[in-house]
């Protein structure tokens, strides 16, 4: 079936055909995912109605509208949100609509105000929603001027976890600490790096990809990718850093990467389709994993960082948040990667075949300028729509769309690294299985 | 004596030739010793990079292997080579003391690969000194007249 099919059938006959869109045989260890579900336009709006409406979803971090007033304006799902600060220092998350004849009420991408004025006719909003002047007024009944839901509307829920502020379209969704399961405990690994607190640098990385969202979801965290399409950002970590890693302690992690599991690393599910990889890879960390590249003078203030979060939390959770590398996926569409810099990356889907994506750079509060310096330096060589890596991962996704032009003849994506071994690896594949495992069951109410 | 306009135009459309044809390990070499390659994020045009994150923040080891890494067969999003066209134009010369000099201008770039045509237009700025006898580029800045990077998606060649 494909959208010239799935045109025909009403929501339930097409959750019903998509039941068999995925084939998870734990028994014989095949995991397979019909292509279908990356080029159909039907299922790309069931998948807004069922997964993007119920789920929660990253607006921004608490950084970001630090101050009384301040705000920014994000797409999320579809829906145009503010998300602002008021006066009181309570954090919301307004449909960006005016309540008179429905223009886009701020035009801005952020800013700091204490009213929101329409452009249209000059109905004025407060910084908490409420509707403080219409032009006009005596033209208005006693009922409109009194009317309270001539506000500005909130957002079902919002919550904050770690400084990562998320909203829900449903209000009868389960908390946010609920919906995160244990990805509040990866959350809690980056926020320890920053004694301070966390916070987001300016300057957004904003781009797109063409091929289905959910190909950027399973390449986010996808060990296995790392070496054929890479190779030429580790040729480059070579030409710079020589065997530094490579011949010291990381050596056993490179064997990851290649395919040999080590024992302290690999794959962790966290629950309601949240996972995360774990590896230390053959890059320096800002927060304590020190390179030749970046210089031998800076050693031993990265080091000391590393120390000092050792100090905070003990040798076994310090380096944890020291050492470890994380990939990690929070259902359905955000990825924080704590790698060689910690990228918060968002997307969204305006088609099958296209998504917009925006990435962040997530950094302590107060780190020292030369350490700032590196760690986004360390960031833009490897992530990012001009990185030595991401550009090529978004050639990947873009030939994969492609590929799924034969989807008629071929038609299933095998997904079924490592599903036969008792422990994964992070060059297996279950994170995307847990990711397609929730998929289907909020696709069809049924579990695979 | 600062830079001549002449000088500057010379200097940016051999730079823009280069890169036309590909020779990206040439394009490394306009460069000082020092140099640097900088594209800022879209939504913060006029950012510092040790404080902004930005797109592109090549110190000079980093942009010899940009243009390295680009000859390879191995940089997949440019391999094949997309087909890029360069105009530069409304070139200004300014000295800035010191002996460097600042060229602005702007540039479109469009890149033909896959059944697609991505357009970059933009401004650049050069800080520029002479090293034995040639002007060489101190830093480069291009700032992308794009609100957001969209549709291109990606900026995997260099501007």
């Amino acid at each position: 079936m494909d959208t010239a099919v799935t045109d025909l059938l009403g929501d339930a006959e097409l959750r019903a055909a998509v039941a068999g869109y995925v084939i998870d045989d734990t028994e014989r260890g095949v995991f397979r995912v019909d292509r279908r579900a990356f080029t159909d336009r039907n299922i790309f709006e069931l998948e807004r109605k069922l997964i993007f409406d119920h789920c929660w979803l990253y607006l921004g971090h608490v950084s970001e509208v630090a101050a009384p007033g301040s705000f920014v304006t994000r797409r999320i799902a579809g829906r145009a949100l503010i998300l602002n600060r008021d006066r009181n220092n309570k954090v919301h998350a307004f449909y960006n609509t005016c309540s008179h004849r429905g223009a886009r009420l701020c035009r801005e991408k952020a800013g700091n105000r204490g009213s929101f004025a329409c452009p249209y006719h000059g109905w004025l909003y407060n910084d908490q929603g409420k509707l403080i002047n219409i032009p006009g007024r005596e033209s208005y009944s006693a009922q409109v001027l009194s009317d309270e839901t001539l506000g500005l509307t909130e957002v079902a829920k919002i919550a904050e976890y770690c400084g990562f502020i998320f909203v829900c379209f449903d209000p009868l969704a389960p908390s946010l600490e609920t919906y995160l399961a244990e990805a509040k405990e990866v959350l809690e690994f980056i926020t320890a790096q920053g004694e301070n607190g966390m916070e987001i640098c300016s300057g957004t990385q904003q781009y797109s990809t063409p091929a289905n969202w959910k190909l950027l979801l399973e390449n986010s965290a996808d060990g296995y990718h790392a070496g054929p399409t890479h190779s030429s950002y580790f040729d480059y970590i070579k030409a710079r850093d020589g065997d530094f890693l490579t011949n010291e302690s990381t050596k056993r992690n490179i064997e990851t990467l290649v395919g040999v599991p080590s024992l302290n690393v690999g794959m962790r599910a966290l629950g309601n389709g949240h996972s995360v990889i774990e590896t230390e890879g053959p890059w320096g960390r800002p927060c304590a994993r020190w390179v030749p590249g970046w210089g031998e003078e800076s050693r031993e203030e990265v080091e000391e960082i590393g120390r000092r979060i050792v100090a905070r939390f003990g040798t076994e959770r310090g380096r944890q948040v020291t050492h470890v590398d994380r990939n990690t996926l929070i259902f359905p569409n955000l990825v924080v990667n704590d790698l060689m810099a910690i990228t918060v990356r968002t997307f969204y889907p305006l088609r099958p075949d296209y998504m917009e994506v925006n990435a962040w750079a997530l950094a302590p509060i107060g780190e020292g300028k030369l350490a700032r310096d590196r760690r986004l330096q360390n960031f833009c060589e490897f992530f990012g729509p001009a990185g030595f890596a991401s550009p090529d991962d978004v050639e990947m996704l873009d030939l994969c769309q492609q590929g799924y032009v034969n989807r008629d003849v071929l038609r299933w994506n095998d997904l079924s690294k490592g599903m036969p071994k008792e422990k994964k690896a992070a060059d297996d594949e279950e994170q995307m299985r847990e990711f397609w495992r929730k998929w289907h069951q909020m696709m069809t109410g049924i579990a695979t | 004596m600062g830079i001549t306009l002449a000088e500057a135009q010379e200097l940016v459309c051999t730079e823009a030739a280069l890169l036309d044809d590909w020779k990206t390990d040439e394009w490394a070499q306009l460069f000082t010793p020092d140099g640097e390659y900088l594209v800022p994020s879209t939504d913060d045009p006029n950012g510092s990079p040790n404080s902004s994150l930005f797109l592109i923040y090549d110190d000079h080891l980093r942009l010899v292997q940009r243009g390295v890494r680009l000859l390879k067969r191995s940089a997949h999003a440019e391999y094949p080579h997309s087909r890029t066209t360069r105009i530069v134009s409304n070139v200004r010369v300014s000295a800035q003391g010191e002996g460097t000099d600042r060229i602005d201008c702007t540039f479109v770039v469009y890149r033909s690969r896959a059944d697609r045509l991505d357009v970059y237009p933009g401004r650049s700025t050069y800080l520029v000194v002479r090293l034995d006898g040639v002007y060489r580029i101190k830093r480069k800045t291009a700032i992308l007249g794009l609100e957001e990077l969209r549709p291109q998606g990606k900026l995997s060649i260099i501007l």
